[in-house]
């Protein structure tokens, strides 16, 4: 058997392939995040909250409503991004004046509130969400067995990224974004709804973590606490990546995934600090992160 | 000498007291301290309360005529807010004992705090043996479970049935590492062996890579040395990654009926597991069961079950000794067997822990299950003289 620095190389393919699709997520709702902050300024503590809420709609749609996933992973989104909107127009529309710390602990005021009554009413223990019946079972991919449902989340998870970053680089559309955050005094003389656009922003960010929510309730528990678990990391993706940038965050969030797959192979114990050693090696050497231009 | 000093003091303390009455504040009041918001939320949680208050209504809501209150409080599984909230509750509350004390760590400092205090704890969600060992209390009793004989029930017996080559997945903290080496040295005194195990971070969301490498192990045996949310992630992971469907079995050390409902029968299916209760395990458990779910909408597991035991216990006692003083009142529950609902023939050992069977179980497949709550097949009854750590060996200098 072939072996690199003592690790079977199968071994090796099968932990670099999970850690891709951790990377998945974590580029998923980086995404969002950079989005946001690219944007609006906001640094979004509710990332984790929304990515919860995702997943609670599609356990909750299915027990009450009988929408299975397919149907969750349009209608979730649709759902947190909505009441992104609501909670951009109501509230942080009003802070966009004063410091962004004040965005900051908004969010992160509503991010504890709502995980909070979340846990109340469904404890932590989490609720079971099954695989979709159609994405069931696994196949062997000679190095490892790989569950169709892991593969289909890399796919789409990839898909997802292009097509937002196509549409806010390439499309008029997200021209209009760009230019309504660059200077929206000026673009607002030129007819554009200023306020909507950037409540779309919001509500699209939301809608982001919402369906990553989603995508990871058959692997998680939906719990609760599945937001605040994964946070902090992704902030630390949106760091190295360059705060704000789109692709960045994208291309840091498979990056890192990569990384921590390593990591618990040759070193399991360091596996939740690797990312955050990562973070403060980039900071030193390049503060705007990897794809970040610097002010 | 000593012996009229301590009759001065008793006799000090009762012309403090009623002439009538023997119960200290005119009522005798029990705190339930635990985690209501965090990890363990469901594995005693709010559900211990209400069990603690079931207890307190069964036993007619007055022991000597006194009226019993229940408090309760959310430690957050911190033993300094823990350590905080049991001062005030001693000291300007009136609580007369602290109850369930979900977490070692919280556990080990309330029974500290109690000793001085010279009051009652009894600790039901807490796993560590250090409570009747070297750290044991003349006033504080350990109720339904411990390490121990998690390891006896699940290693031991597990190995008994061909399990015997295992891979340890090991919350990189104290309690994994206690669980993993009680559990290797069942194992390897049945005759089995450890081939491998890797250590997890705390909070871990994904153990897919874990499990590859329990995978190729060939182990037997996949042993879930963690608790909580980690424990049910990985076992979530494993069936999708098709561990058990493999031919390999997993065995959680810590997981009770409330996080098996949490996981679903679908992924839990066929998991091995220790408790020292099962509501469907007789007519009498099958009623409490009831009587609990119709308050709760959830069976009891062994945290709950034990607490209701745990508070019944002392109201009894308190009730035999004529009083609610700690020195006697300790010695009542000593001296009585525990029957009731939660344990038969259970004993009070000297040094705290309460000696009881432990049940060793297999979830069902979802086609077995024929009603909600439904969950366990009994693999083995573990007896709770093997179970347990002999008082004499424990390390506790009350039982030497």
């Amino acid at each position: 058997m072939t072996m690199v620095f003592g690790v079977p190389l199968q071994a090796l393919l099968g932990q670099l392939l999970v850690g891709l699709i951790n990377g998945s997520f974590y580029a998923l709702l980086s995404l969002g995040l950079a989005i946001i902050f690219g944007l609006l300024r906001i640094i979004n503590f509710a990332h984790g909250a929304q990515y919860m809420l995702g997943a609670f709609v599609a356990y909750l749609l299915l027990a009450y409503a009988g929408i299975g996933y397919w149907g969750a992973l349009i209608l979730a989104p649709l759902i947190v991004g909505l009441a992104g909107a609501a909670i951009e127009r109501l509230a942080l529309s009003r802070l966009y004046d004063l410091d962004p710390l004040y965005g900051l602990l908004f969010t992160f005021g509503l991010a504890l509130a709502i995980e909070g009554s979340f846990r109340y009413v469904y404890g932590s223990a989490g609720q079971p969400y099954a695989v979709p019946q159609a994405l069931t079972g696994a196949r062997n991919l000679g190095f490892m067995v790989l569950p169709n449902y892991r593969g289909w989340v890399v796919v789409a998870s990839l898909a997802i990224c292009v097509a937002t970053w196509l549409a806010i680089e390439k499309t008029k559309f997200g021209a209009y974004l760009r230019a309504a955050t660059e200077n929206p005094t000026l673009v607002r003389a030129f007819g554009v709804n200023v306020p909507l656009l950037l409540t779309f922003t919001y509500g699209l960010g939301a809608a982001l973590a919402g369906l990553a929510g989603v995508m990871a309730a058959p692997i998680y528990q939906v719990s609760p606490l599945m937001g605040s678990n994964i946070i902090i990391v992704v902030f630390a993706v949106v760091v190295v990546g360059g705060m704000g940038s789109i692709l960045g965050a994208v291309v840091t969030g498979y990056m890192l995934g990569l990384c921590e797959g390593l990591t618990k192979v040759f070193y399991p114990e360091a596996s939740n600090i690797v990312i955050f050693v990562i973070m403060a090696i980039v900071l030193l050497i390049r503060p705007a992160g990897l794809f970040g231009r610097t002010a | 000498m000593k012996l009229s000093a301590a009759m001065a003091a008793a006799l000090l303390v009762a012309s403090a007291l009623p002439a009538a009455a023997q119960v200290s504040d005119n009522k005798v009041k029990i705190g339930i301290l635990n985690d209501q918001s965090g990890v363990y939320a469901d594995f005693g949680g709010k559900w211990s309360y209400e069990a603690a208050k079931m207890a307190v209504e069964d036993f007619g809501g007055k022991v000597l005529d006194m009226p019993i209150e229940v408090v309760t409080a959310d430690h957050q599984n911190k033993p300094d807010i823990a350590s905080n909230i049991a001062r005030q509750w001693y000291d300007t509350g009136q609580v007369d004992a602290i109850m369930e004390l979900t977490t070692s760590s919280v556990a080990l400092a309330v029974q500290g705090l109690s000793k001085e205090k010279k009051k009652i704890n009894l600790v039901t969600g807490a796993a560590t043996t250090e409570l009747t060992g070297k750290q044991c209390s003349p006033y504080g009793f350990h109720w339904a479970y411990d390490t121990n004989a998690l390891a006896v029930g699940t290693g031991g017996a597990l190995v008994k049935a061909g399990g015997d080559s295992w891979f340890f997945l090991t919350a990189d903290y104290a309690f994994g590492y206690s669980l993993e080496a009680q559990t290797t040295k069942f194992l390897t005194s049945n005759g089995g062996k450890v081939v491998g195990s890797v250590r997890h971070p705390l909070s871990n969301a994904d153990f897919s890579s874990f499990l590859l490498q329990a995978q190729s192990s060939g182990a037997k045996v996949i042993g879930l040395a963690n608790a909580g949310l980690d424990t049910a992630n990985a076992i979530k992971q494993a069936s999708e990654f098709g561990i058990v469907a493999g031919g390999q079995r997993l065995a959680a050390l810590l997981f009770t009926l409330a996080e098996v409902h949490g996981l679903g029968l679908e992924a839990a299916q066929g998991l091995s597991l220790t408790e020292g209760f099962y509501w469907d395990r007789d007519d009498a458990s099958r009623a409490f069961g009831k009587r609990f779910f119709e308050r709760t909408k959830r069976m009891p597991n062994m945290i709950q079950a034990g607490t209701y035991s745990g508070v019944t216990h002392y109201l009894k006692a308190i009730a035999r000794a004529g009083t609610d003083d700690t020195e006697k009142v300790a010695e009542a529950m000593r001296a009585m067997p525990v029957d009731d609902v939660f344990a038969k023939g259970g004993i009070v050992a000297k040094n705290g822990r309460m000696i009881h069977d432990m049940y060793l179980m297999e979830v069902k497949k979802p086609e077995e299950s024929k009603q909600p709550w439904d969950y366990f097949k009994v693999l083995a009854t573990v007896p709770g003289d093997q179970a347990y750590i002999k008082p004499s060996e424990s390390g506790c200098p009350l039982a030497q």
